[in-house]
């Protein structure tokens, strides 16, 4: 990836973190963890890869996306809102009543092709978006993004068995391996590790990558995009709290706003990172 | 008298799909193995290139209808009640209730004339369960004419819409000529002016059966049929505890959630009259011949009889 979009794309994830940050500390509740760890593949995605357009939303040819982990819907909303499907300013609505913005995705929100949240459930309706792809003669692509401790729930492997039997190779699911769910590390709370292992059992291409290197993120989708006959699972390598010094790796900060002083420091360190990458 | 003809509604179902495939080009029909029971075989072998099976994974079937749906086709999602509402509860809440995605549902094998396979399989809960999902419509046809009609319909329908049918094979009483299917209008089958039985599914067949026997004794008995549990024709309920003071409900499920819980919670608003319910009471079924163990239950005439005597004592 050259340097200046590579730069492009860290300035541009550095204010979907902030989003995140803004949406959770305004709502007093969320999670900003596991939102942060998704933050860089989804600006990826929505600057890099997907065929979307906001002025566009509901084009039958556009790509999809179904957040499977929803609760990190601030980091998909803070996405959104960059790319003009609202305003960003409506971030600050996030989980308020008569706010658009659910504490999980709502199909009825701008941009989000499917609601979601409850664990396990996002992944088979990302194979039947492919599957439908496939009997439309659509060239479009579904991403599906998933937690590793989401990977727990049985719905998941249902979902990998029929995506392999009916080669959906328009499917990318990125296991977000950030390891740690609400009770702790994911291997001590009940461990669906070998993830990649499980994954290729169940018939798919897996493909591994740092979740917070553009130049790695980059070269595990154009991987995936050479595989045919079979759904790919990428499995990233992330930090939960990825950006913000005191979240980082801390299970604490998985369903927990900041509070103010935390606020505070959060964007200060942000805004720092910003100023960093603009100089 | 002409023989009757009987046929199981799964089999009008499997039919109609089939007989609906050339005309909807967007129609795929999914399944979870039991395609053979569920009849959705008819249409796999007139369209195979538009089903498929999705393995014994009943949650991750009604995931991806809701994402075919999502994609502009029209999915009918088949296994048995048990599964279907039972198991994938959540999922139709969640991925298909919520976006209110145009998911059809598709359940046989449902209540006691599952018959031998016993009480894992004989599902009695499903209406309870799928009246409590905002934005869900739930048909529970009578016989094969109003199980054909009722398809046609949800399939023209946008929304989800749980179909209920059953393995057993029942009379069909509609006239195929002149039958007409309403969404949300109940057929008033029998007139009557002394207490109104409000029927579904297998137990229309029956509460015209009672009604004929309590006319011999000089009671007159109106019939009901709710074809459409949700939503319900409240206008036609609240109308018949006004004019007959009395009903008796009749469904082979849960006395708990289902038709008769949905009829005493419309009568409570509009005119509170004495609601009589016959359904399974709150039991697991078990195994025997579906006809002998309908008449164990009470789902037979000889109960809403009974039962109906005993309502207009509270009159």
């Amino acid at each position: 990836m050259d340097t200046s979009m590579k730069k492009d794309l860290q300035k541009k994830a550095c204010k979907v973190r902030m989003g995140v940050i803004e949406g959770t500390y305004n709502a007093k509740s969320g999670h900003p963890g596991g939102s942060l760890s998704i933050s860089d593949t989804l600006t990826y995605l929505y600057y890099n890869k997907m065929n979307v357009d906001p002025k566009n939303p509901e084009d039958p040819d556009r790509d999809r996306l179904v957040l499977s982990k929803g609760h990190t819907a601030p980091a998909l909303y803070a996405v959104l809102a960059e790319k003009d499907y609202f305003p960003v300013e409506e971030l600050k609505t996030l989980r308020h009543i008569g706010s658009a913005l659910q504490g999980h995705p709502c199909i009825n929100i701008n941009g989000v092709d499917m609601s979601s949240g409850s664990l396990g459930q996002g992944i088979s309706v990302a194979c039947g978006m492919a599957l439908a792809g496939k009997l439309n003669n659509k060239t479009y692509k579904v991403y599906s993004i998933l937690g590793d401790g989401e990977i727990e729930e049985g719905q998941v492997w249902e979902a990998s068995m029929f995506a392999s039997h009916y080669n959906l190779d328009n499917l990318v699911a990125i296991v977000d391996n950030n390891g740690l769910q609400i009770d702790g590390a994911i291997t001590e709370v009940c461990s669906p590790e070998p993830i990649t292992d499980k994954f290729e059992a169940f018939g798919w291409h897996v493909i591994t990558m740092d979740g917070h290197d553009f130049d790695d993120i980059d070269r595990a989708f154009i991987e995936a995009e050479t595989v045919t006959g079979k759904p790919v699972a990428i499995i990233q390598k992330s930090v939960k709290g990825k950006g913000v010094s005191f979240m980082e790796n801390q299970v604490g900060w998985h369903g927990k706003a900041p509070d103010k002083d935390q606020y505070e420091q959060a964007m200060a360190e942000l805004n720092a990172q910003l100023k960093e990458l603009e100089d | 008298m002409a023989d009757v003809i009987k046929k199981a509604t799964r089999d009008s179902y499997g039919e109609t799909l089939r007989d609906l495939g050339e005309e909807y080009k967007d129609l795929v029909v999914l399944d979870a193995d039991l395609a053979a029971a569920t009849k959705t075989g008819i249409f796999k072998n007139a369209y195979p290139e538009r089903f498929f099976d999705c393995g014994i994974a009943e949650a991750n079937m009604m995931g991806v209808a809701a994402g075919l749906a999502a994609c502009g086709k029209i999915p009918f999602a088949s296994t048995f009640a048990m599964f279907a509402a039972g198991r994938a509860f959540e999922i139709v809440r969640n991925s298909i209730g919520y976006p209110h995605l145009n998911v059809k549902i598709g359940a046989t094998h449902a209540g006691i004339s599952v018959g031998e396979d016993g009480a894992t399989h004989q599902c009695n809960e499903d209406i309870a369960l799928m009246r409590t999902i905002p934005g869900m419509t739930i048909i529970n046809p009578c016989d094969d004419v109003e199980a054909r009609a009722a398809v046609r319909t949800a399939i023209e329908f946008n929304g989800p819409v749980y179909m209920r049918f059953g393995r057993l094979a029942v009379p069909v009483i509609n006239d195929r000529e002149t039958y007409k299917f309403e969404l949300g209008k109940g057929v008033t089958m029998k007139d009557g002016k002394d207490v109104t039985i409000v029927a579904t599914g297998l137990m229309v067949n029956e509460a015209l059966e009672a009604s004929k026997a309590l006319e011999k004794e000089g009671i007159s008995a109106r019939v009901v049929n709710i074809h459409t549990i949700k939503p319900l024709d409240k206008e036609l309920i609240c109308k018949c505890a006004k004019e007959t003071g009395i009903i008796v409900t009749a469904e082979e499920h849960s006395v708990i959630g289902g038709l008769g819980s949905a009829v005493a919670e419309a009568v409570t608003e509009c005119c509170p009259v004495p609601v009589v319910k016959i359904g399974v009471n709150d039991v697991y079924g078990y195994s025997g011949p579906a006809v002998e163990l309908l008449k164990k239950f009470g789902l037979c005439a000889e109960n809403i009889i009974e039962k109906t005597k005993y309502a207009l004592t509270l009159k």
